[in-house]
This record gives C-alpha cells, sequence and structure tokens, in this order.
C-alpha cells in the first residue's frame, strides 16, 4: 500500500512544524525521514499514523491518501498501520507473548483470531524477531535491542500495509544499532511492507533507506535516492547535512567560480547561477600535493592530522587564513610524510555551487536555485 | 544475526563502605532516640492504653460489649457506609484521574484543586453544609421532607458527608503516577487497534492498579474512622444513625469505659490492618515494577481516628 501526503501543514501555536509538505511512498519501499531535531519529521509521522491531526484545510487539496483510499477522517485506531516508538512504548505490565498479541486480542469479536491462531501468531513473531526464548519476559527484564525488537514484532502482528517507525534505532547502542539496522532492512524486504522511518542519523538513512527525504524547517528539502541525495544534493543545506563539507564564498561570472585566489570552471552538471555564491568541498574532494603541479591550487600549512582511522583527516589553514578539511588515503599520507607546519599545495578536485541567500537559517530549495540562473 | 546485546559491562564498582565519620554514631543514635521517644508518648501509649482500658474487666466484659445491640448496629452502620462511599469514590477518582492524567482540556488545574478541598476543610464545616443543604431549614430540605424522604439525622446524610470527606484518596494517589507515566502506552494501543475502554481497562489501570488500591485502602479507613463530619450529620440515634466512631464516644460520655475502649479497639484493630494492607500493596507495587517512576507515591497518608 502506497502513502501519498498532499498539501499537509502543521501548526503548534505559532510555531510551523510542517509547512504545505508533499510526499510519496510508493509500495513496498523504505522511505527514511531524514532531518535534524525540530525539522518535523516526527510530526509527519505521527500524522500519517492519525496521532496528531493535521491543520485542517490549509489547502484545498490536502490529504493524507493510503493506496488512494483518503484517511483524513479515519482515527489511529482505524488506519491499521503498524507503529514503532521511539522508546518502544511497551505494556510494561505485560509479557512479550501479551505485548505482542495485544493487537489480535482487541479485535471486535468476528475479526479476532482464536486462542491458537494468536499463540501460533505471536510464535512466528517471536521467531521473526530472533526472540523464541523470552516470551514470558516483562519489558523491564530485556535488553534497549530486545525490546526494540519487541515493539516490532507487536506493531507487525496484525498485518498492517504501512509500518512506521520514530528514530528506531536511537536510544541503542551504536554497535547494536549498526547490526539492528541491516537486520531491519532485510526483514523490511522479506515482508514486503511499506515502510516510513524517522531518523537523525544520515548513515543510517544512506545505508537502509531505498529512498530519502531530506527535512529542515517544516519543508522538504529533497527526495531521491542514497546516491541521490549524497552524490546531487539539491540545496546547501542537503550537502551540508550528508557529511562535513568546505565552505567558500565566492563569485559566479560567465561559467567559472571565484573564491579564495582560485578560478575553476562552473560544475557543469548543474544549471548556471550567477553573483554571489556559496561554494563546497567535501573533505574527500580536497587534494594535498607537497609540490605544485602547475594546476590552480591554493598553498596552505598543516595544522593537525588525524591518522587513526581509514582515512587521514588534515586540517590545513591557508594563506588567505581559510580553515579547510582534506581526507587522504593511508597510503597518499605515508608517501607525502607530511607532519605539522608542513607547506602544501591544496587542490579541490570536485566543487557544488550554491547561490547565495542572504538568510542563511532558510536554505534556497532546489527550485529556487533553478530559477536564479535564468 | 546471533547475538544482539554485548556483554554487559560492570555495573557496580561499588566503592567500599566509606570509613565512619567522627560524628557517623552520635547523631543517627541521638535521632533515633529522639524518634523512639516521641513516638512512644504519642503513639505507643496511646495504643496500648486502648487496649488495657477495654481489656480491664476481663475479656468476658470486653466480649460482652459486643453483643449490645446498638454496638452491633453501629458496627453494621459503619460497614454499610464504607459500602457504599467507597465504590463511589473509587469510581469517581478513576474518572477524575483518567480525564486529568490522560486528557487536555481546560480547567484541568482547577479540578485538581477541587478534588483537595475535602482535604482543607474542617470535617465538622462538610458536616454543616450537608445540614445546611439539606436540612429541614433549607429549600431543598423541606422538598425532600415533603416527599417523605430524610437526608440529616440519618442513614442518607452519614453517607453523603462521608462520601465528601473521604472523596480525594483514589483520586490522589491515583493522578501523579497516570501522570507520570505519559500517554505513549496508550496511544500504542490506539495504533494496534485498541478502542479507548479497552486501552484504558487493559493498559492504563493495570498500570496504577497498585496505587488505586492504595487509594481505595486509605478511602476505607478514613470512611470506617470518620467523626466530625458524620458527627454533624448523624443526630446520635441510638441503634439507628450511630457509627462506630459515635458509638464510642456516646459510651465514653455515659462512663462506660470498657465498652467504649472495647468499641476503639475495633477501630484501632481496623487502622492497624490498613496498615498492614498499605505495607504489602507497597512491598508488591515495588516488586511488581522496579522502574521508579510506577512506584506509589505517597502523599496523603490518613489513618482512621478513633475517638476515644
Amino acid at each position: 500500500m502506497s502513502i501519498e501526503v498532499h498539501h499537509v501543514s502543521k501548526h503548534f501555536g505559532t510555531y510551523t512544524a510542517l509547512h504545505d509538505v508533499c510526499l510519496t511512498v510508493p509500495t513496498g519501499q523504505l522511505v527514511a525521514l531524514l532531518g535534524p531535531s525540530g525539522s518535523g519529521k516526527t510530526t509527519l509521522l505521527r500524522i500519517i499514523a492519525g496521532l496528531e491531526p493535521a491543520d485542517p484545510a490549509p489547502h484545498p487539496e490536502g490529504a493524507i491518501y493510503f493506496h488512494s483510499r483518503d484517511v483524513a477522517g479515519i482515527n489511529a485506531r482505524d488506519r491499521q498501520v503498524g507503529f514503532v516508538f521511539q522508546h518502544y512504548a511497551l505494556f510494561r505490565h505485560m509479557t512479550v507473548f501479551e505485548n505482542i498479541a495485544f493487537g489480535l486480542r482487541v479485535r471486535r469479536r468476528r475479526d479476532r483470531p482464536s486462542r491458537s491462531e494468536i499463540r501460533s501468531r505471536v510464535q512466528e513473531l517471536l521467531e521473526l524477531v530472533q526472540l523464541e526464548g523470552l516470551a514470558q519476559r516483562f519489558p523491564n527484564q530485556l535488553s534497549g535491542g530486545q525490546r526494540q525488537r519487541v515493539a516490532l514484532a507487536r506493531a507487525l502482528a496484525g498485518e498492517p500495509k504501512v509500518l512506521l517507525l520514530d528514530e528506531p534505532f536511537g536510544a541503542l547502542d551504536a554497535k547494536v544499532r549498526k547490526e539492528l539496522r541491516t537486520w531491519l532492512r532485510n526483514l523490511q524486504k522479506d515482508l514486503h511492507v511499506t515502510t516510513l522511518f524517522v531518523t537523525h542519523d544520515q548513515d543510517e538513512a544512506l545505508e537502509v533507506a531505498d529512498q530519502i527525504v531530506v527535512m529542515n524547517h517544516g519543508r522538504i528539502e529533497q527526495i531521491g535516492t542514497p546516491d541521490q541525495v549524497f552524490h546531487h544534493p539539491a540545496s546547501e543545506f542537503v550537502m551540508r547535512f550528508l557529511g562535513d563539507v568546505n565552505t567558500f564564498h565566492g563569485r559566479v561570472n560567465r561559467g567559472t567560480v571565484q573564491f579564495s585566489s582560485l578560478e575553476l570552471p562552473f560544475p557543469h552538471e548543474r544549471q548556471q547561477i550567477a553573483g554571489e555564491a556559496r561554494v563546497f568541498v567535501r573533505p574527500y574532494d580536497v587534494t594535498i600535493d607537497t609540490k605544485s603541479n602547475g594546476l590552480p591550487c591554493l598553498e596552505a600549512r598543516v595544522v593537525r592530522i588525524h591518522s587513526a582511522g581509514p582515512l587521514v583527516r588534515v586540517e590545513l589553514v591557508t594563506s588567505t587564513q581559510q580553515h579547510l578539511i582534506s581526507e587522504i588515503s593511508q597510503e597518499r599520507f605515508a608517501t607525502m610524510q607530511l607532519e605539522p607546519e608542513s607547506r602544501v599545495f591544496v587542490r579541490p578536485r570536485h566543487i557544488r555551487v550554491f547561490a547565495s541567500e542572504p538568510e542563511v537559517q532558510n536554505p534556497p530549495t532546489a527550485e529556487a536555485t533553478t530559477h536564479s540562473a535564468n | 544475526m546471533t547475538r544482539l546485546s554485548p556483554p554487559a559491562p560492570p555495573m557496580h564498582n561499588r566503592p567500599a563502605t566509606p570509613p565512619p565519620r567522627p560524628a557517623g554514631r552520635v547523631i543517627p543514635a541521638m535521632l533515633i532516640t529522639i524518634s523512639l521517644a516521641y513516638l512512644t508518648l504519642f503513639l505507643f501509649l496511646p495504643l496500648i492504653t486502648v487496649f488495657t482500658e477495654a481489656l480491664r474487666k476481663g475479656f468476658a466484659t470486653y466480649a460482652a460489649a459486643y453483643s449490645d445491640p446498638a454496638a452491633l448496629a453501629a458496627i453494621r452502620l459503619t460497614l454499610l457506609v464504607a459500602a457504599i462511599a467507597v465504590p463511589l469514590n473509587l469510581v469517581f477518582g478513576l474518572c477524575a484521574a483518567w480525564a486529568i492524567a490522560k486528557f487536555e482540556f481546560r480547567g484541568k488545574r482547577l479540578l485538581i484543586t477541587l478534588i483537595d478541598i475535602p482535604l482543607a476543610v474542617s470535617p465538622v464545616i462538610s458536616g454543616m453544609i450537608y445540614v445546611l443543604l439539606y436540612g429541614g431549614n433549607s429549600l431543598l430540605g423541606a422538598r425532600l421532607l415533603d416527599a417523605d424522604i430524610q437526608i440529616i439525622f440519618a442513614v442518607p446524610g452519614i453517607v453523603l458527608a462521608t462520601i465528601f470527606v473521604t472523596l480525594p484518596f483514589v483520586a490522589r494517589e491515583t493522578i501523579p503516577l497516570m501522570e507520570a507515566q505519559g500517554i505513549e502506552e496508550e496511544q500504542a494501543a490506539m495504533t494496534l487497534g485498541a478502542g479507548p475502554f479497552q486501552t484504558f481497562f487493559r493498559v492504563t489501570l493495570p498500570n496504577v492498579k497498585w496505587a488505586v488500591l492504595y487509594g481505595v485502602i486509605l478511602c476505607n479507613a478514613r470512611a470506617m474512622g470518620e467523626f466530625g463530619a458524620v458527627s454533624v450529620v448523624s443526630g446520635h440515634i441510638r441503634g439507628k444513625t450511630n457509627t462506630l466512631p459515635l458509638h464510642v464516644e456516646i459510651l465514653y460520655n455515659e462512663y462506660n469505659f470498657v465498652a467504649a475502649f472495647a468499641m476503639a479497639s475495633l477501630l484501632t484493630l481496623l487502622a492497624l490492618m490498613t496498615l498492614l494492607l498499605k505495607s504489602i500493596v507497597e512491598h508488591r507495587s515495588r516488586h511488581a515494577a522496579p522502574d521508579p517512576v510506577t512506584r506509589i507515591p505517597t502523599l496523603v497518608t490518613a489513618t482512621p481516628e478513633p475517638q476515644t
């Protein structure tokens, strides 16, 4: 079952949590709502679940559809979504078994499975989430990862067509989180249930999701595959949010970008803009050399070196007092013999340019950048 | 995926017990002595007196006090009043707690304050209010008397006054716990397809059952032990409108000390039983839920006041 969100807004008093949001989650996909806290992602998820009402008709076409059925008048009870809460919200006075069986037990009599059917269904789910031996435990006797899986099994018991997860791995430690998200992805692919999950962790979204919806200040900044949002960010915000960046102020003039003491051709994949611009370079796109090779480059001084990790992270200051971070391979680092105070030549391999907006708090959207090019 | 939970790190590296400080023995000893002296003077001595006075002329005289029809009537009336007031206040307390803890509405704080009024008002005044409202001199009371319904100086008045005085207990014990538990579990129940009543009886109520039971115990103790409010509305008709505490007072005023203390000992036993139940409930609730949030809050601790 697909989810369609058309022009949904939400205000809490004077605070705008969601501003005219449109979104489609195709059947069977795993979609991440990614954004910083306060970006409205959880609010959107709760509105889809029916736990929160959207603003009444701010837009004539404002609506939410589950497989082209308008669910505006349907409350959370009857939407048949599986919802996993950030802190799991397990029923603390019930065993794991009772928690998972709850959704089946509260059904109206004619829809309610028999006792033995409930028992076998719960058993099936316990196997699915690999908690077979723990049916008689209480939630407070489980670890965080186990509680998370009970919450998931409970949400899946009624065979929902839509699964909504609010920061599903937020309360777990790093190692468990990594294991669990790979497992969740495989499970989702097996069950083929349309899934929407909220996260503020870009690694999680990039690794797990089919599509990523990047949100900021109650608006959607970009929707795309992990590749698209990572390699072709539609806005400055997306660029900044999905990893470290070096930022320069520059100017675009007749197909060239000028920043610091460099003049580089405007990256051809993007629509042309003109005037004041911001230039972004990912640290792994900053190459370092100890000798000038004739290409345009910046002179810099090494400030600090972090070599513990798969890449060596070098902090630099250019001759124009601009701070820069570069990430190079261990092999390259070894051949160059860098140390603090070394003089180096720095060259951005790949740049991304966005038109400068006077207000930094509202980064330009994809449309805004495109329009200013004309 | 084989193992999700990493090996548990050593949780408590408990430091060795710190060496006793110089004042470490004197101050606790002093505090304990003061407390014990205080308790002896104001609690244990009166308690022992109740039983020694009651049994002064032997067990036969003590038992005889219970064969007095007026005493039996007082015991019956006390039980009847509690049997009406406690369930009604249980229902009210649950409704109020449900509304206050799980829903947002205007005037919520006002409602919480209103529930506390019976605790703030002197019981005598509570009784007076009912006399003024339902007595023969009031408009409402006169109408009711015309219809042959007597409230004041009759059992209904006693029940009403008792309900008023014991109204806060269940609500006061339940609300803080329900509020502390939040509404996430209820929302989870909703997304799983449970209706509002299913959610209340399967999720909300089981989560606060010990607090509710605790409230009921306190409510019952007060309902059986209430003197002031009941005294005003009762009319003291022997064998008819005397509850146990009122009966104690009458016997005492008649210099029938053995009987008075015998009745008082019954109320005292009720108080002791309440304390016992209370500690059992506290113990159970602590074991049922190691989570500190779900522990029973100690708010109002009222034990019956045996009027001797």
